[in-house]
């Protein structure tokens, strides 16, 4: 007698059978693997830092000369951020102070960049006015200083920073000779250009550059021009706002409010 | 294909083929990716280590001072201005301990009297102001409140009253011009001193008929000076005679 095929275990059929369960079975779990390595994934992603979007930012400065009191530590503050040396001639940025005597010849001095104050005026007979200026790169639109480095060594980023690319530049010294503002140096340890970058390691975390944050009046503010409420829209909205050589067509990004004509 | 072309070509391929090479192995990787510039260099600034950072970071542990410090008018003086950077003590908060400055000499950075600073910025002179004695002793750097109201407007307006003690007006006390409400000497923003707002103000004085001493400069208010009021030529903190 023949047996019924389901009882024979060895059959071919009894094989096909439990094969397509075991297919089955998998295409249901396969859903719910994928389910379970999204969600990890997920969470591996809101652990780490949030991206940061360079084309979502275009960075400046305002600086407030009625607010400066000379005091050097926005100075100070940079050489210890970026490790520039600490002998004078090298800064990122550094404070002037000009003196206009009625006879209307300007004396602009800045000791060792203002790092520790400023001597005082012996005496202020004939002083018409006397104010003080922090001076930096201006990370100008137009930077004359990129346009001339013939290695591409130094570039301005997308958010609008000029940065310097200290493993490739070859220390010709055209982009010190080219900007206007007196900004650049060559740093004698590596003998590469440098220059202020907005802190730029500082910015790109949601910091602000370590002038900003030591300045005791507040007389610089930093932002983002894109945004309308930050610190910096406030400010070039509330102020008349000057920039240094505007004849210079390099459209500078530090703002100056309440400028005087004889600043350069 | 004729002999000479084929060794043309061969030349040709070498020379591409060189040039390529070359390109690949000088041309730094990451250069125009994003300009005309090594993309990888803004990564290498990107991840500098941090020095300052930045005030938010003292409040979890020293929430004390950080509090008391918020309220005075020292609030918007960042705690590493004086303390210096860091980074590196929020790291490891026993290892790096940070400095406070405590001599005399620090303070008058901000606070020593220089013409150049804006004027109503509290500034001392270093040399008369307590010789010798620290900051500290009398001000407290988290709130500094004065001890004491201070006596002199000088104690703020420095330059004007340097001016003056120079000038024609020596003698003259500041509040014989200006009402002074006693609250501007503990919150100088919140009232501030009146000024003379007519002719007549200093006529009581420099008026043909003013009864003060002989030897002041008189004018006649009638005609003198027409449409102007008297401290749109005069400054009267070091008036010009002529």
């Amino acid at each position: 007698m023949e047996k019924p095929l389901s009882d024979n275990p060895g059959s071919q059929e009894a094989i096909c059978d439990s094969r397509r369960d075991f297919l089955h079975t998998c295409s249901l779990a396969a859903p719910l693997l994928l389910l379970a390595l999204q969600a990890k994934l997920v969470r591996a992603f809101a652990a780490s830092e949030p991206v940061y979007n360079p084309r979502e930012h275009r960075y400046g400065m305002g600086i407030d000369v009625s607010r400066c009191i000379g005091c050097g530590r926005c100075v100070d503050a940079c050489k210890n951020e970026n490790d520039v040396p600490r002998e004078p001639f090298y800064f990122r940025t550094w404070v002037e102070r000009y003196v206009i005597n009625s006879g209307g010849d300007t004396s602009v001095d800045s000791p060792n960049g203002g790092i520790s104050g400023f001597p005082a005026i012996t005496s202020e007979k004939g002083i018409l006015r006397t104010f003080f200026v922090p001076k930096l790169c201006n990370q100008c639109d137009d930077p004359p200083c990129v346009q001339v480095c013939p290695v591409g060594a130094t570039f301005a980023t997308e958010d609008g920073v000029v940065l310097v690319d200290r493993d490739y530049c070859i220390g010709c010294r055209y982009c010190v000779q080219a900007c206007p503002y007196g900004a650049r140096f060559i740093d004698p340890r590596s003998r590469t250009a440098d220059k202020c970058t907005f802190c730029y390691h500082r910015i790109t975390r949601g910091l602000l550059p370590a002038c900003v944050e030591v300045c005791p009046t507040g007389a610089r503010v930093f932002g983002d021009i894109k945004q309308r409420s930050s610190p910096l829209a406030r400010f070039t909205r509330f102020h008349k706002i000057h920039t240094l050589k505007p004849h210079m067509n390099t459209k500078p990004k530090v703002y100056y409010a309440d400028l005087d004509e004889e600043v350069r | 294909m004729p002999q000479q072309l084929a060794r043309l070509l061969v030349v040709f391929a070498v020379f591409t083929g060189g040039l390529v090479v070359t390109r690949h192995l000088l041309i730094p990787k990451t250069f125009g990716q994003r300009g005309h510039y090594r993309a990888a260099a803004v990564t290498t600034i990107q991840v500098r280590p941090l020095r300052y950072a930045g005030r938010e970071a003292c409040a979890d542990c020293h929430a004390d001072i950080v509090g008391l410090h918020g309220k005075g008018r020292h609030q918007t003086v960042s705690c590493e201005v004086c303390h210096g950077p860091a980074a590196a003590h929020t790291l490891a908060p026993v290892e790096n301990q940070l400095p406070a400055p405590r001599k005399r000499a620090y303070c008058p950075l901000c606070h020593g009297y220089d013409p150049s600073r804006p004027t109503g910025f509290p500034q001392i002179d270093p040399v008369s102001h307590n010789p010798m004695k620290p900051c500290i002793t009398c001000h407290n750097p988290h709130q500094p409140e004065p001890p004491h109201v201070p006596e002199e407007c000088g104690a703020c307006h420095g330059e004007i009253a340097r001016t003056k003690a120079v000038s024609r007006h020596a003698l003259l006390p500041c509040t014989q011009c200006h009402n002074t409400p006693v609250q501007h000497k503990v919150d100088p923003r919140l009232l501030h001193p009146d000024k003379p707002r007519n002719r007549e103000f200093c006529g009581q004085c420099h008026a043909k008929d003013a009864p003060s001493p002989r030897e002041i400069p008189r004018i006649d208010l009638a005609t003198h000076g027409g449409r102007y009021l008297c401290w749109q030529c005069h400054y009267p903190h070091m008036p010009e005679v002529d």
